[in-house]
């Protein structure tokens, strides 16, 4: 191939290369290195689950006792209780294959939507995470580690149920963006805090987020359980939201697919738009990769990092609003499972790219509503779910480790990753 | 050392750091006078109780006029203030400011208490033993982090230590062979993180989140999976208080600090023996200017790999240790999440104790206070809600981060990888 020719047209491989180093690729050899950048994820997410196979066989007490008996029996014992286990993920997750034939050949239309009920749940659970892992790849971006998903969250979850079951009377055209924008300005303010302080008195954001975390559970608290308080109620759960602020649901009862799965795709769209495609992404990615040169460059790093951090909380803050106005339709203190740290892995794993974070949250919210059947169905306790989680964001944060297992060549130009410094920083 | 000195003499005389100063304690006496003096009726008596509940003694309670008592202790802070806004205190100014806090909580319990009795010996008592973990926290930070290594991950160290603290302290029906799993199990996962962060060179914020993550799914897993199905499987016993003899009967002192189990204190023991060996052993030394200089310390021949490997896994003994305290010192069973944040915390305490022992103790006791008072608030039925006095601590931790009280000096290579070249 002689090097006069022609620049010829982008494949899909090649833009979405791009797009996930942030780069321009060269050459004719896109899709090999297509290839070995999912590489590492795809690995891990491999290893993880062949290691998760690997503690749910050791634990299993059924497996010992085959083992008495004879040794060899015991790896079919071991095999056999693997494989229950992950099918029961997979049907619980996407579903059952026989289930859905079945339910196309009866013709009916409920039985139809039951069957492909768990996939629409997987969405369901995947939809917070979306939300979460875009506000921590947001903050990677700029070079901020936003560990306060967790209490941007509550905050966010508190302005949106309070909007939403204080204010009567509106349709439901304004009461859902209204109790949207109050649930993302909740996020946002309790975003801004650490960013202002990092930007003004150099106070570190991790240390202040996690501050500002266990603030944020103890003011939910005190407002569940005083002024937010349900009258009638003496757990601490906040009055149902108005029925005009409820995110629409596509099907009916028990299928709680709803409205905020969309609303997060173009959270993400948006951020992605932002983040490549306007002068201040530009501006935020530079602070972030090398913020000397960046100041250098007369961008303002002050600015970008308290608009950052203020809108790495508004995301968060949506995380929490829509659970609360597509799903609960009420704050309960513990309404959140652990999203706000879990958002950290998948923003990792997603290599802080919208793209990336939206597939490794659907990943994950597949996994842990399948989870659920697993734990019914083979007494697989759900949190095994966090351990390969745990352990899949091992292999992607030391990728050495994956190179030197499946015997991968070093990549010839060190990928572009997300760049946290120290609490020392700049 | 001497460029140190200097420093911070600069710091501590700068004019405006004395009025921001003179004003915090004007502010401190105002809010005695205008939020607690006003609100309180004369006549009314303030009563504590200087026994411990269940102890027999012919001590006299400690009774006071609670509005006089407010009235003085304003007066008090309001002549601080004046001194320090138009004199200065100088280099004496954070004690005068710890002073002046420790005057204002007393008023605070002064009016909460008013025409009540508070039991003072049981409040200072669970403030000790609620300091233990965030103080043992703390100590396994500055063991990481004077080596140059940010720990994120005590939080995770203690609750898996806890858990198997549990486990093999109720399978082995020894205390002490749990004690010695839980410190193995901090130490294993202090090498995990010592490998990710020195060898891999992974961020060692990210590295220590995902030992979070692996340690509550792994807890969680293995308790639901076992320890909650069977429940002789998380029955170990708690570490009974040992009684000084002698020094356990000094009035209102020795039923806190000398009737206690062996955690606390092992934390007075590791405070000591972590501030003579940082700041007085050539082992000390060679870890700080690992933390302060790699490569400079590389350059006098000290190996700095080794160093940071040995720091870190030392950090996770700690770790394990403080987690065991959950299991073994206090609970006697192991639950999910049961840490509940103490890790974080004992981050915090440990650059509120500006990288120091005994900073750390104190500011652990802090934390542990708040918390003791916190919850007997919630008993007193006051009208400030326990939960926001529970965010005091917090506030204070990103108000001193944020430097009003002085600039922390953190290890100036914390959280930078080495590379040798």
């Amino acid at each position: 191939m002689s090097k006069k020719q022609e620049p010829k047209k982008k494949g899909a491989g090649e833009i979405l290369l791009e797009e996930i180093n942030g780069k321009p690729s060269g050459g004719a050899s896109s899709w090999r290195k297509l290839g070995q950048t999912l590489a590492i994820p795809v690995l891990a997410i491999f290893s993880g689950l062949v290691l998760g196979a690997i503690i749910i066989a050791v634990t299993s007490e059924s497996v010992y006792t085959v083992w008495a008996q004879s040794p060899l029996a015991a790896f079919g014992a071991a095999w056999e209780e693997v494989r229950i286990a992950y099918t029961a993920l997979f049907t619980g997750s996407i579903g059952d294959p026989a289930r859905i034939i079945t339910a196309f050949q009866s013709g009916d239309d409920l039985e139809i939507r039951r069957a492909f009920n768990p996939f629409l749940e997987s969405l369901v659970a995947s939809t917070p995470y979306i939300f979460g892992s875009l506000a921590v790849a947001l903050g990677f971006r700029a070079g901020l580690f936003n560990i306060g998903v967790e209490g941007q969250l509550f905050i966010g979850a508190i302005f949106a149920a309070f909007v939403g079951y204080s204010i009567t009377g509106l349709p439901a055209i304004i009461h859902i963006p209204l109790a949207i924008l109050a649930g993302a300005l909740g996020g946002a303010i309790w975003g801004f805090i650490p960013g202002w302080l990092k930007v003004k008195t150099g106070g570190h954001e991790v240390i202040n987020t996690i501050m500002l975390n266990f603030i944020a559970f103890r003011i939910s608290d005190w407002l569940l359980s005083g002024p937010m308080r349900r009258p009638d109620s003496f757990n601490p759960v906040s009055p149902t939201i108005q029925e005009s602020a409820m995110l629409p649901r596509f099907f009916e009862s028990p299928i709680r697919f709803h409205l905020g799965f969309f609303l997060a795709l173009v959270a993400a769209w948006l951020v992605y738009w932002l983040l490549f495609r306007t002068k201040w992404g530009f501006d935020l990615r530079s602070v972030g990769a090398n913020p000397k040169a960046a100041r250098y460059a007369g961008m303002s790093i002050m600015g970008t990092t308290v608009l950052a951090m203020s809108l790495s909380g508004a995301l968060a803050g949506l995380a929490g609003t829509n659970e609360v106005l597509g799903l609960n339709h009420n704050l309960a203190m513990a309404f959140s499972a652990g999203y706000g740290f879990d958002s950290i892995a998948l923003a990792l794993l997603g290599k802080s790219h919208p793209l990336g974070v939206v597939l490794a949250s659907l990943l994950f919210g597949t996994l842990r509503n399948g989870a659920t059947r697993m734990q019914v169905v083979a007494q697989v306790p759900i949190d095994i779910i966090t351990v390969l989680q745990a352990l899949i964001l091992v292999f992607i944060a030391a990728p050495a480790i994956i190179r030197t297992i499946y015997r991968l060549r070093e990549p010839e130009a060190e990928e572009e990753g997300v760049t946290i410094r120290g609490w020392g920083g700049d | 050392m001497a460029s140190t000195a200097v420093q911070r003499e600069i710091k501590l005389v700068k004019p405006t750091r004395q009025w921001v100063m003179g004003f915090i304690f004007l502010g401190l006496a105002a809010a005695i006078w205008l939020i607690f003096s006003r609100s309180t009726d004369a006549g009314l008596i303030t009563t504590f109780k200087l026994v411990p509940g269940g102890v027999e003694s012919n001590l006299p309670d400690w009774q006071m006029p609670t509005l006089m008592t407010l009235n003085l202790l304003a007066i008090a802070c309001a002549f601080l203030g004046g001194v320090q806004l138009f004199r200065g205190f100088g280099r004496r100014t954070n004690l005068v400011l710890s002073i002046v806090s420790a005057l204002f909580i007393f008023g605070f319990l002064v009016w909460t208490a008013a025409g009540k009795s508070m039991n003072l010996t049981g409040l200072l008592n669970t403030a000790l033993s609620m300091a233990v973990p965030i103080t043992l926290g703390a100590f396994s930070g500055i063991l990481c982090e004077r080596a140059g290594v940010v720990n994120i991950a005590i939080e995770g160290m203690m609750l898996a230590a806890a858990m198997v603290g549990a486990l093999v302290g109720s399978i082995s029906g020894s205390l002490w062979v749990g004690l010695f799993a839980a410190v193995l199990t901090g130490a294993l996962l202090g090498l995990v993180h010592a490998i990710l962060s020195i060898k891999y060179l992974t961020d060692q914020i990210i590295s220590g989140t995902v030992i979070n993550i692996f340690a509550g799914g792994m807890t969680a897993f293995i308790s639901s999976k076992f320890m909650q199905v069977n429940q002789s499987l998380n029955d170990p016993g708690i570490f009974k208080p040992i009684e000084i003899p002698l020094l356990s009967k000094i009035p209102i002192f020795g039923p806190i600090l000398f009737d206690n189990n062996i955690f606390v204190y092992a934390m007075f023991i590791f405070m000591v023996v972590l501030h003579i060996g940082l700041f007085y052993t050539r082992w000390g030394l060679r870890m700080r200017s690992v933390g302060e200089h790699p490569k400079a310390a590389d350059t006098l021949g000290i190996n700095v790999f080794r160093t940071r490997y040995m720091a870190v896994i030392l950090g996770g003994m700690m770790a394990g240790f403080a987690g065991a305290y959950f299991t073994l010192g206090s609970v006697g069973r192991f639950d999910e999440f049961m840490t509940a944040g103490r890790g974080f915390i004992g981050l915090a305490a440990m650059i509120f104790g500006n990288w120091t022992p005994f900073g750390s103790f104190g500011a652990g006791l802090l934390f542990g206070f708040s918390d003791s008072l916190a919850s007997k608030v919630a008993i007193l039925g006051v009208q400030i809600p326990s939960q926001l006095l529970g965010m005091a601590p917090y506030i204070v931790t990103m108000i001193v981060l944020a430097g009003v009280v002085g600039r922390g000096q953190m290890p100036a290579a914390d959280g930078q990888p080495y590379v040798k070249e």
